[in-house]
Parts: C-alpha cells; sequence; structure tokens
C-alpha cells in the first residue's frame, strides 16, 4: 500500500489553527481539507451542523475531477474555484495544493466576498504547512 | 493511497468494485449496507442516472474497528460499468488500496469480463500503477442462474480467461442471495490492511 501526503499531528493541528483563525470565527459552518482520492484530512465545524463529512469529501473529489475534465475540453488547465450557491447554505470549493482541497460550507449570513478572501488567505497559509 | 491521521488515530482506506455494467457491483454494496447497519453511520451514496444505473459511483463507508490502536474506516465505491463512463470511472480509481473484481458469470458476459479487466489495468497505469502489485480479489458473480437454467461459465474458464497472471485470491458468489459478499469484502479487507499494521508500529 502506498500513502498520499503523510501528515504529522503537528501539522493537523497547525492546518487546524488556520482553518480556526480564518474560516470557522467568520461563521462559516463547516470546513474540510480533503485530497482528491476523497480523503478526509482536517474537518472543523462551527458546532451547530453535523453533516457526513465522508459523504461530502467522496463526491467532492468526484465532482472536482469532472469538473476539472470539462475544463480540460474546454481548453482550461482547470477551473481553480467552485461555488454551488443554496437557498440557505452554500459550498465553495478551493484548490490548495496539487492533490488537496478545501471546502467550505456557509450560509447567506457570510458574503461570498469576505469569505472568499479569507479562503484565499488560509489557502496561502496551509500552503506553507503542507 | 490510505491516509493516516496521526491526530484522530484514524486511518482511511479506500477499495473499489470494479467489472462490467450489470455484474453486480451495486448489488454487493447493498446486501453490505443491510447485513452491516450497526457499523455503518450514513447513509449509502448513490449516484445515479436514468434508469437506475450506476452514473459515477456508490459510496459506502464502513468501519472497521480497530489496529494497533487507530480506527479504520474502509470507504467502499463502485464504479459505473458502461463503456462510455471511463472518464469517471478513472476518477474513482484515484487513489485506490485495493479493488474487488466482480465479474458476471452468464455466458453471454465472457468478452466483457475480459474487456472491463484490460480497461481496469489500463486505468491503473494511468494513475503509475500496476495491476499486479495492487491488492485484488476476484468475484465470480451470479452463480444462481444455474438454477434458473441460465447457462454459467465454469469456474475454471473465469480462472483462465481473468486470473490466469494475476493468480488472485478468488469467490464464486451471488450479491443477490448474499452467498461469499462478506467473505469477499473480508478477504479484500485482509489484504490491504496487511501492509498497514506494519506502517502503524
Ligand atoms: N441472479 C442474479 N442477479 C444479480 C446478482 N447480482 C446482481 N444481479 C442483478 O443484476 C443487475 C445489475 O446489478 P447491479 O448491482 O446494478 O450491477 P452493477 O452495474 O455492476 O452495479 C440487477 O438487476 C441485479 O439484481 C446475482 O448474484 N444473481
Ligand atoms: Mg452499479
Amino acid at each position: 500500500m502506498d500513502f498520499t501526503i503523510d501528515f504529522t499531528k503537528e501539522q493537523i493541528e497547525a492546518i487546524e489553527n488556520v482553518l480556526e483563525e480564518e474560516l470557522i470565527e467568520l461563521g462559516v459552518q463547516s470546513v474540510i481539507l480533503m485530497d482528491l482520492a476523497g480523503n478526509v484530512i482536517v474537518n472543523l465545524d462551527s458546532g451547530d451542523t453535523s453533516h457526513d463529512v465522508f459523504s461530502l469529501a467522496a463526491l467532492a473529489a468526484g465532482n472536482y475531477g469532472a469538473v476539472s475534465a470539462m475544463a480540460n475540453i474546454i481548453g482550461e488547465q482547470e477551473f481553480s474555484l467552485l461555488f454551488h450557491k443554496g437557498e440557505e447554505e452554500s459550498i465553495h470549493f478551493s484548490k490548495v495544493v496539487d492533490d488537496l482541497l478545501l471546502l467550505t460550507i456557509f450560509n447567506k449570513n457570510v458574503s461570498l466576498g469576505f469569505l472568499r478572501l479569507k479562503v484565499a488567505e488560509a489557502v496561502k497559509r496551509i500552503q506553507l504547512l503542507v | 493511497m490510505a491516509l493516516i491521521n496521526p491526530k484522530k488515530r484514524e486511518v482511511q482506506v479506500k477499495i473499489v468494485y470494479y467489472g462490467p455494467g450489470r455484474g453486480g457491483k451495486t448489488t454487493n454494496l447493498e446486501y453490505i449496507n443491510r447485513k452491516f447497519k450497526k457499523r455503518i453511520l450514513s447513509e449509502m451514496v448513490t449516484v445515479k442516472t436514468y434508469g437506475d444505473r450506476t452514473l459515477f459511483f456508490d459510496f459506502l463507508p464502513f468501519d472497521m474497528g480497530e489496529i494497533k490502536g487507530h480506527s479504520i474506516k474502509i470507504q467502499l465505491y463502485t464504479v459505473p460499468g458502461q463503456v462510455k463512463y471511463n472518464a469517471t470511472r478513472r476518477l474513482v480509481l484515484r487513489g485506490v488500496d485495493g479493488v474487488v473484481f466482480v465479474a458476471d458469470s452468464m455466458d453471454l458476459r465472457r468478452e466483457m469480463n475480459i474487456r472491463s479487466l484490460q480497461n481496469l489495468k489500463e486505468n491503473l497505469e494511468s494513475f503509475n500503477k500496476n495491476i499486479l502489485n495492487v491488492p485484488i480479489v476476484m468475484q465470480y458473480n451470479k452463480r444462481d442462474l444455474s438454477e434458473e437454467g441460465i447457462p454459467i461459465l465454469p469456474i475454471e474458464t473465469m480462472q483462465k480467461d481473468l486470473n490466469h497472471q494475476l493468480k488472485a485470491p478468488y469467490f464464486p458468489a451471488s450479491a443477490v442471495s448474499g452467498e461469499n459478499v462478506t467473505a469477499t469484502m473480508k478477504k479484500i479487507i485482509a489484504l490491504t490492511v496487511s501492509s498497514l499494521r506494519k506502517k502503524l508500529e
């Protein structure tokens, strides 16, 4: 068996801190750092949701892969940012590094513009940790 | 590519059920979902298309208990078998740790089994994996059809067609009745996690 990126306990804690400071404090419901195989690496939530994170990650990996394949067909390398808007809840996807995605679930109390800024900030900080 | 989380002491292992369309992959997962309800904490996820066929994949997370103080989360996936869905089939194989190849025992499906196995080999190669190095279990499904007088392939023929080179463990099975469905799953988990023990020392 081969292993994806191996994370140490310290790395995971450092990533958790970043996600807490940048995103949970902003008021998002839930953040998942995952790989493209569908594995959940870090998952934090605000405490008032209990999403099925493993199923979400499996579907997100498939979804991201499908959209990337669409990008290739129209001549793009990839769409580095994806966003699904719901009436109450929305999902934002952002690539962190080659194999890692950051999934953010937030409600309409959080503005998309501000969220994007904070996600970009979190991504930059996580890139230095992995 | 199993993922180890040293903080939560948790390991995620990805097992993919592969094989020709209509061979019984989804039926395997449905049986496991019913039989092991207590160990499955969430709903089975299935992405279906018009007419009930698997479009993208089925997904079933399964708690296997502990190895060396780590809780093992087995993630079972199926792929869509239809030829035209190769792009999505490849996506599901990303990061696979173990494969169950579900072959259809019906006489008529002989060629399709062979082609699907070839396709598995090619798709693994696209991720720089050699099929000979990936834990794999063969399941010869739908053995029950012979009782209805439907012609099925002898096990020896299926072994020669599909398992001559791989020499993988194999099970005659019936996913509808559940015969050897659990045995197949246990075998692939055992093969897949055997290398994990060392890593967790
Ligand atoms: N007789 C018989 N039918 C089966 C068996 N396993 C699956 N089937 C049937 O074969 C069809 C296709 O099964 P499905 O699990 O959807 O195949 P998949 O495309 O590989 O996911 C369904 O109608 C199943 O009920 C089996 O062991 N015996
Ligand atoms: Mg299916």
